[in-house]
């Protein structure tokens, strides 16, 4: 059904429809409403979950831990300081191969101080062994946690998966939604049954201590079903589109790109200002395009490479900065990918603590990356500096 | 042995780590000094000591990590650490 609705009333409504048994949050700017809607829901009865309070992030994930080891769907909502207060569990959770599912609303890091936003939060956390996958807009930061649950609990999988989507730029905007039912979320995502779960009558214990003789194997198993996940993502996408019209098949995208000579790679809500961009571009003759990551753990460096070896240069567009590294993880990245080839990637990070981007910086990235110009911050304001 | 997903292990699975190999200072029973008193076998902590037929006490070497509480504890001062030879 289509309704105008917020961001993260959609999203809440979303994992409302994909019935977790447990969720547990902590409230934090600017993933609030998210949860305020959980707990509305369940206090309403319009959710039969326990909704479990606890008095940071740290205990939030922790008590998913054990919720999802004893065999319920598990939910969590984060961003920023508070996913960073998260950073040892999460690696826990993956290391369990517990199929939990949080939403990121994607935040700045401090300090300093910034409510506003960037993706510095949940690249940070890109080693951690979750799956990440970013929407450009509230319809696919709806769709992507069906996928999301489908795709983590998938047994070739068994990891954990953030849901990231820019905080403000769609967590709070209103858009048109459709909204799937309940009975058709029932048919896609069957209920949550793992092999394994914590049982007073059949002990078992999760994550246990692995001397140097073990560990290595632990974390190729992990490399391994990350790996798999391409093709897990790749089937739930489209089984999603045979089912409601809106394929997700794809770890990338590209818009006009099929004969563009400029690549410019984003994620996130940039990927619709760069559109508008693109069309514009394309009006006055020029040959851009853009390659959009919908997921970007698993990294998809074959998918991007593949796609991009007709083109002349790539602009990769960074919400996010690997401090004294050369530029953001996905220039990085990107760059590996692209490992032999002879076009040249160039980086730009920008839009970091919630400055805005606009079509005509798409403008003038384009013509930095066509003189060769790159590597660098875009959007300086030299008077500061 | 293969790994479980995500690092599960159902009780007893400990045996499968042999925690001899973790082993500094081996401990040495001398029965002759031995009152057999069982504090060894109540106090390891890996639970590796055993009651032979005899009576005598005895470390399973398997899984002794060598840690000496047991040599610390005898009131007889049976038990001696020596340096583990490999």
């Amino acid at each position: 059904m289509m309704e105008i609705t917020e961001g993260s009333h959609a999203v809440a409504e979303a994992v409302r429809l994909c019935r977790p048994q447990v969720v547990s949050a902590y409230p934090i700017t600017p993933q609030t409403h998210i949860v305020e809607d959980l707990a509305a829901f369940v206090a309403d009865g319009k959710l039969d979950a326990e909704y479990i309070t606890v008095e940071n992030e740290f205990s939030a994930l922790s008590a998913c831990i054990g919720a999802s080891a004893a065999g319920s769907r598990t939910y969590s909502a984060t961003t920023s300081q508070g996913l960073a207060l998260m950073f040892e569990v999460c690696f826990n959770v993956a290391g369990m191969r517990l199929p939990i599912v949080m939403s990121i609303a994607n935040r700045a890091m401090g300090a300093p101080l910034s409510i506003w936003n960037d993706m510095q939060d949940s690249i940070s956390l890109r080693d951690a062994g979750w799956l990440q996958l970013y929407a450009e807009d509230n319809q696919e930061a709806t769709d992507l946690h069906f996928i999301a649950y489908k795709v983590a609990e998938d047994p070739a999988v068994q990891l954990p998966a953030f849901v990231c989507f820019d905080g403000f730029i769609l967590s709070h905007t209103y858009e048109p939604i459709d909204m799937i039912s309940q009975e058709q979320v029932d048919r896609f995502l069957p209920k949550f049954s793992p092999a394994e779960k914590l049982d007073a009558k059949d002990p078992i214990s999760f994550g246990m201590y692995a001397t140097p003789e073990y560990y290595l194997e632990f974390r190729y198993e992990m490399d391994l079903a990350q790996k798999r996940a391409k093709e897990v993502i790749a089937k739930a996408g489209k089984e999603f589109g045979t089912m409601f019209g809106r394929d997700y098949s794809a770890l990338i995208e590209g818009y006009m790109l099929e004969d563009a000579e400029t690549a410019i790679i984003a994620m996130g809500s940039i990927c619709g200002t760069t559109k508008d961009a693109v069309d514009e571009m394309r009006a006055a003759g020029k040959k851009v395009g853009l390659l959009k990551i919908r997921v970007f753990r698993p990294f998809p460096s074959e998918e991007i490479a593949k796609a991009l070896s007709h083109v002349k240069r790539v602009a990769v567009l960074d919400k996010n900065i690997s401090l004294g590294a050369r530029g953001g993880a996905t220039a990085i990245e990107v760059r590996d990918a692209m490992y032999g080839s002879t076009i040249p990637v160039k980086g730009y990070v920008l839009g970091l603590g919630g400055r805005d981007i606009r079509k005509k910086d798409i403008r003038e990235i384009v013509a930095l990356c066509e003189k060769g110009i790159g590597d660098q911050f875009y959007g300086l304001r030299k008077e500061l500096i | 042995m293969t790994l479980s997903v995500g690092c599960r292990a159902r009780p007893g699975k400990s045996r499968d780590n042999r925690t001899g190999s973790w082993r500094v200072f081996k401990p040495f029973f001398d029965h002759e000094k031995c009152s057999k008193c069982g504090t060894c076998q109540t106090l390891c902590p890996e639970g590796c000591v055993h009651e032979n037929a005899e009576g005598f006490f005895d470390p399973d070497y398997t899984y002794c990590k060598g840690c000496g509480i047991c040599a610390e504890e005898c009131p007889k001062e049976a038990i001696a650490m020596n340096q583990e030879e490999k």
